[in-house]
C-alpha cells in the first residue's frame, strides 16, 4: 500500500512536473514581449501638440487618450492595461525627436501611435526607422508616407491629399464629363499634392477638362485676385486646395463675384466653425467635399448601436466636447483600430509583429467609419484608408451623397 | 620699507593652498571639470548623452546672446532667427553640396556675423525695448521667410539630413561622437568669449552697456563695438544653429518658432546676464525646466515653466551664476 501510494506519488510528481516544463515551454513560444509589454500592461508613445501654432490639433491626442482610458475602465485586453504616453512637442521638430527618442529609449515603449504632424513626423521617421520602432498611424495627411521600400516602420491611416483628390478627380470625371476645371492651391506640397491627385483622378481627359489653376503663398494677404482669374477662364468647377483661412476667402469671393461653380474644397478646410461660418453659411451652400468618417451629428447614424457607443462614450470621457468635432471620431476610430491589433497580436506582442500586422489588414471593419468604408493594407501597401464619399453643405451640415468612391492607385 | 609689501604678501598667502597660489588651483579645477564633462558620456545611457549634447549647444547659443545682452546691454529677442539662420546653412551645404558636417561649423559662422554686423547697423539708432522689437522683427519674419524661399530650403517640408558617422576605430556610437564635436566646439566657444571679454573689447563692452555718453568721452567708438557685439553674439548663436542641425538631423521652419528666441532669453537671464559660465546653466534649464514642467503637470505645464522663472528671478535675480558668483566668494573670503 504504502509502496503503491509512494509510486503514484511520484508518477503524479513527474507528469506535473512534465506538464510544468510543456507549459513553460508553450508559453515562451507563445508568449514574445516586445520593450513597454508585461503580462499587466503594454506601453504607446506619442506626440501631440498640446501647445503652439497648431495647438487646436491636440484634440486627437485627447481624444485618444479618452478611448484608452474608456478600455482600461473596462479591464484592457487580455488583462493588460494600455498605457498611452502623450507629450507635447508644441508642433516643434527638434522637440518631436528628443520626446521621440525619450519614449523610445527611456520610458521603452513598444511602438509610436498616432502622432500629429508632417514636419514632426518627418523629424523622427530615420530615427524610428533606423530603430526598427513602429511609427503606426501618424496624423497626416501628406502623401509621402507611403514608402514602405525606404521606410517599412512607418505607415499613415487616413486618405491621404493625393487619394482624396483623385476620388473628386475620378467623380468629376464620371458624373461632369464636359465640366471645364479651374484649380486654386497652395503653393507648396500640400497643394500640389491635390493637384497631382487630380490629374490622376481625371486619367487622359485631365490636360482638356483643367482649363486653369492659379497657386497662393501662405504669405498673402488675400487669393481675392486669384479666384477673379480662375473666373475669367470659363471654368464651371473649382477645386479649391487651401488651409482653412484661405479656404474661408475663396467661398466668400466666389460668392460676392457672383460665380457659381460647382465648388469642391479639400477635407483639411471642411470644418463648418472654422470655414463655413467665417467665410458665410449662405455663401458656402452646395460646397462639396469628401471624408471617410461618420458625422457625429448627422441623424441618420444616431439610432446604431456603433453611434450609440461613441455617444456613450463622448458623454462619459469627453463631457465638453462638441459632438461635432470630427477629432473625436478621428481620434475614436483610431483607437479603435490600434485595439484590434492588440486583440490580434494575442501574446505576440514584440514591434516586428504589430508591424506585420499593421500592414497585412484585409478589410478590417471599424465603428464610425463610413458604411462600405474599410481598412487594408500589404507589403506594398501602407495607406490603410483609400475610400471616401462625397458631402454636400445645405447651409446647416454635411450631407453625404453617392457612392463610397475608391480613390488607390490602382 | 618693508612695511608695503606686507598686505600684498598676505593677500597672496591667503590666496594660497597647499603652496599652489590660486591661479593654479582655478586651472586644476577647470581641467578635473573637463575631464568629468569627458568621462561623463560613459557613464550615461544614449538618451542623456544626446540630452547634454543639446544643452551644450543651447549653452552655446544663450552664450552668444551674453555677450550681446549681458555684457553690451543690448536686448535681443531675435537670436532664435539666427540659430535658424546657422541651422539652415549648415543644412543646405549638407544636403545640397555634400559637405562633411564639420566643415559646415565656419561658415556658418561667417554668415551669421555678416547677418549679425547688417543687422546690426540699422539696430544702432535703436535702444532698450526699441530694438528688442526690432529683433522681434527677426525671430518672426524667419519661419515665413525659410517657406517662401524652398528651393534652397525644402519649404514646409524641411531638410533631411544624413547622420553623421563617428569615425571607425574610435569605438564611440553616434550619440558620443557628436557629444565630444559639441564639447569641443563649447570649450572653444568659451575660449574665445572669455578673450574676448576680459579684454579691451569686453571693457568697452561694458562701458557702453553702463554709460554710453561716458563711454564715448573716453574715445571708445560706440557704434563700432556694438556693431562688433552684434555680430560676434550671432556668430556663436549660428554655429549653435548649424551644431543643432547636425545633432537632430532635420531642419524645418517650425523647429525656429518665436518661443526659440525667448527661451534663449530665459535662459540668459536664469544663468546669469553677463557670465560666461552662466551660460551652461541656462543650457541646463532651457533643456530641462519645460519637460520637469511636464512631468510635474501635464495639465498647465506652462504655468509650472513660469513658476520655476519666476522663483529663480526672485530667489536670484541676478540669474544662478550671477547670484552665486559674489556669495562664494564672500564665503571664500571668511573661510
Amino acid at each position: 500500500m504504502g509502496v503503491m501510494r509512494t509510486r503514484k506519488h511520484a508518477a503524479t510528481g513527474l507528469a506535473a512536473a512534465a506538464g510544468v516544463i510543456l507549459a513553460s515551454g508553450l508559453a515562451w513560444a507563445a508568449d514574445q514581449y516586445g520593450p513597454g509589454v508585461t503580462d499587466s500592461e503594454i506601453k504607446l508613445g506619442n506626440t501631440m501638440p498640446y501647445s503652439g501654432p497648431a495647438s487646436g490639433l491636440g484634440t486627437l491626442g485627447k481624444a485618444e487618450a479618452a478611448f484608452f482610458a474608456m478600455i482600461n475602465d473596462q479591464g484592457g485586453v487580455n488583462g493588460r492595461k494600455i498605457n498611452f504616453i502623450t507629450r507635447d512637442d508644441g508642433y516643434s521638430p527638434p522637440k518631436t525627436l528628443e520626446i521621440t527618442r525619450h519614449l523610445v529609449e527611456e520610458e521603452q515603449v513598444l511602438l509610436m501611435f498616432s502622432a500629429l504632424g508632417t514636419a514632426t513626423n518627418t523629424a523622427v521617421q530615420d530615427y524610428l526607422n533606423d530603430s526598427k520602432v513602429p511609427q503606426l498611424f501618424i496624423a497626416t495627411g501628406a502623401a509621402k508616407w507611403d514608402d514602405p521600400k525606404h521606410h517599412p516602420w512607418t505607415i499613415a491611416f487616413t486618405p491621404n491629399y493625393h487619394i482624396e483628390s483623385r476620388i473628386y478627380g475620378r467623380y468629376i470625371g464620371k458624373s461632369l464629363p464636359n465640366a471645364k476645371i479651374a484649380v486654386l492651391y497652395q503653393n507648396d506640397d500640400f497643394g500640389k499634392d491635390y493637384l497631382v491627385g487630380l490629374r490622376e483622378g481625371l486619367g487622359d481627359k485631365a490636360e482638356k477638362m483643367i482649363v486653369a489653376t492659379k497657386s497662393y503663398e501662405t504669405t498673402d494677404p488675400t487669393v481675392d485676385s486669384q479666384i477673379v482669374t480662375l473666373q475669367g477662364s470659363g471654368a464651371d468647377v473649382l477645386l479649391t486646395a487651401a488651409v482653412p483661412k484661405f479656404a474661408a476667402q475663396a467661398i466668400r469671393k466666389v460668392y460676392d463675384i457672383g460665380w457659381k461653380p460647382t465648388h469642391f474644397l479639400s477635407y483639411p478646410s471642411s470644418s463648418i466653425g472654422g470655414v463655413m461660418k467665417p467665410a458665410g453659411l449662405e455663401k458656402s451652400v452646395g460646397i462639396i467635399s469628401a471624408t471617410p468618417f461618420k458625422d457625429g451629428t448627422d441623424p441618420q447614424w444616431q439610432d446604431t448601436a456603433e453611434f450609440k457607443d461613441w455617444a456613450g462614450w463622448m458623454q462619459k470621457y469627453n463631457s465638453a466636447a462638441n459632438f461635432g468635432d470630427p477629432f473625436y471620431v478621428d481620434g475614436y476610430i483610431r483607437g479603435q483600430l490600434m485595439l484590434t491589433l492588440i486583440k490580434t497580436a494575442g501574446n505576440d506582442l514584440t514591434r516586428e509583429n504589430m508591424m506585420k500586422l499593421a500592414t497585412s489588414m484585409r478589410d478590417v471593419k471599424l465603428p464610425m467609419l463610413l458604411p462600405g468604408i474599410t481598412a487594408s493594407t500589404g507589403p506594398d501597401d501602407y495607406q490603410p484608408l483609400k475610400q471616401m464619399q462625397l458631402q454636400r453643405f445645405d447651409g446647416n451640415t454635411w450631407k453625404l451623397f453617392g457612392e463610397v468612391i475608391s480613390g488607390s492607385g490602382s | 620699507m618693508e612695511k608695503p609689501v606686507a598686505p600684498a604678501a598676505r593677500e597672496v598667502a591667503g590666496d594660497s593652498y597647499a603652496g599652489l597660489n590660486a591661479g593654479v588651483w582655478r586651472l586644476i579645477g577647470v581641467l578635473a571639470l573637463i575631464a568629468l564633462a569627458a568621462a561623463l558620456p560613459f557613464a550615461l545611457s544614449k538618451y542623456q548623452v544626446f540630452e547634454l549634447t543639446m544643452v551644450m549647444i543651447y549653452a552655446i547659443a544663450v552664450l552668444g546672446l551674453n555677450i550681446l545682452t549681458g555684457y553690451n546691454g543690448q536686448i535681443s529677442l531675435g537670436h532664435g532667427g539666427f540659430f535658424a539662420a546657422g541651422a539652415y546653412t549648415a543644412a543646405i551645404l549638407m544636403h545640397r553640396y555634400g559637405v562633411p558636417y564639420w566643415a559646415t561649423l565656419p561658415p556658418a559662422a561667417l554668415i551669421c556675423f555678416v547677418l549679425g554686423v547688417l543687422f546690426g547697423l540699422p539696430a544702432l539708432r535703436f535702444e532698450g525695448p526699441y530694438l528688442a522689437l526690432v529683433t522681434l522683427a527677426m525671430a518672426l519674419a524667419m519661419p515665413q521667410l525659410l517657406k517662401y524661399f524652398d528651393t534652397w530650403t525644402g519649404g514646409q517640408q524641411g531638410i533631411n539630413l544624413v547622420k553623421p558617422l563617428p569615425p571607425p576605430g574610435l569605438g564611440l556610437d553616434h550619440d558620443r561622437w557628436l557629444y565630444f564635436v559639441v564639447f569641443v566646439v563649447l570649450l572653444l566657444a568659451i575660449r574665445v568669449a572669455a578673450n574676448l571679454l576680459n579684454g579691451r573689447t569686453g571693457r568697452a563692452f561694458v562701458a557702453i552697456r553702463d554709460h554710453p555718453i561716458a563711454a564715448t568721452a573716453m574715445g571708445i567708438d560706440t557704434a563700432r563695438y556694438k556693431t562688433i557685439a552684434f555680430g560676434t553674439s550671432t556668430l556663436f548663436t549660428g554655429v549653435a544653429g548649424a551644431l543643432s542641425a547636425i545633432v537632430i538631423g532635420f531642419v524645418a521652419p517650425e523647429s525656429f518658432s518665436l518661443f526659440l528666441s525667448i527661451s534663449f532669453l530665459v535662459g540668459s537671464a536664469v544663468g546669469g546676464i553677463a557670465t560666461i559660465s552662466g551660460a551652461i546653466v541656462g543650457g541646463f534649464f532651457i533643456q530641462f525646466v519645460p519637460n520637469l514642467a511636464n512631468d510635474i503637470s501635464d495639465a498647465a505645464p506652462w504655468a509650472i515653466y513660469g513658476l520655476a522663472m519666476l522663483l529663480f528671478m526672485y530667489a536670484m535675480p541676478r540669474g544662478v551664476v550671477g547670484s552665486l558668483g559674489p556669495w562664494l566668494a564672500r564665503w571664500k573670503r571668511q573661510a
